[in-house]
This record gives C-alpha cells, structure tokens and sequence, in this order.
C-alpha cells in the first residue's frame, strides 16, 4: 500500500453507474518522511477522508476488496487515515 | 516476492473495519546486495515481523490470502522473515 497526502477531490457526473455515491480524492504518494514521490492518484475514498490528511492507499485488484466496493472498475481506494507513522531515524 | 528491510510502522485509527488488528509495517525493498531497491511501501504483517528485520513479501491480491476467509484490502504483504540469504 502506499501512503499519500490528499491534495484535492474530482467531480464526475458521467461515470460508470457502479461509481456513484462514491467520493473520489485526488492524492499525492509520498515516502514515510512526507515527501513527496510519484504521481498523483484519483482513489475512491472508502473512509471519509478529506483534503491535507495523510492516508493509506490500496492498489490494484485489491482495491475492490475494500468496504463497498465488490465488482467496482476501481484500482486506488483509500482504506485508512494514517495517525503517525513511525520510522526509527537511519532509514 | 521480494526481499525487503522493516523500517518502521504505521498507526492508523479510522480504517476499512478488515484491517482491524492487522499489524502495517513500511518496507525498504532489497536487491541482492542488500542495497536498498525500489520505493518504500506498507504492507500488512501476518508472521509478526518487526522494525530492523529482513522479511520477503508478496505483491497484489495475494497478500490477503494469510487473512482467508477475511478479504483484507491490501496489495503486500509480509510472508516470511528471513534468516539469512546467500547469493553466489
């Protein structure tokens, strides 16, 4: 899984019917020290998070095993708000 | 798989609920050399890993099947702890 900042959310009205009701966020990957790396993401947010917070992103075919979203054309869920993350100094 | 350092771990309160109780650690894969490879990623623990070990891990879907029949929503996972490796 990855862990990303949320940086913003999209506005779909046209979309596959088994993606609506869902929210869509637009996140940025980082490394466990908060920079950033990688492209940014569009993930269905499973959790309620919102813009600035720190989550954790499922990828994937694993994606559709998150809450709710059995047989969804979804590759990127967001599947928890990180509290902290904890990486002893050196690495 | 893919041999990979334990380098720290993750606290994460509001969750998907199948992710209750599992342990997310964030991994530095290895190449061969022990050198690091790659970006860092979290994964789900299922051998009770901890920080400072050299572990191998499984990518995709597959990384929940430790958790069968719990369809927990992860894409790696730690599998094993490794002893030691040797390479010719």
């Amino acid at each position: 899984m990855l862990l990303a900042r949320v940086v913003g959310t999209v506005v779909a009205t046209r979309k596959d019917p088994r993606l609506v009701s869902n929210k869509l966020l637009i996140a940025r990957p980082m490394d466990p020290h908060g920079k950033p790396e990688g492209n940014y993401v569009v993930a269905l947010d499973t959790v309620d998070a919102g813009v600035g917070e720190t989550v954790l992103i499922v990828s994937g075919s694993s994606a559709r095993m998150a809450a709710g979203m059995k047989d969804c054309p979804v590759d990127a869920a967001i599947v928890g708000i990180v509290d902290v993350v904890d990486v002893p100094a050196g690495d | 798989m893919q041999l990979a350092r334990v380098i720290g771990d993750v606290v994460v309160t509001r969750k998907d609920e199948k992710l209750s109780g599992v342990t997310l650690l964030v991994l530095q894969p290895l190449a061969a050399d022990g050198s690091k490879a790659g970006r860092t990623l979290v994964a789900v623990d299922s051998v009770g890993a901890g920080v400072g070990e050299t572990v191998f891990f499984v990518r995709g879907k597959e990384a929940s099947f430790p958790f069968y029949p719990v369809e927990v929503p992860a894409d790696a996972g730690v599998v094993g702890i490794v002893d030691h490796w040797d390479v010719e």
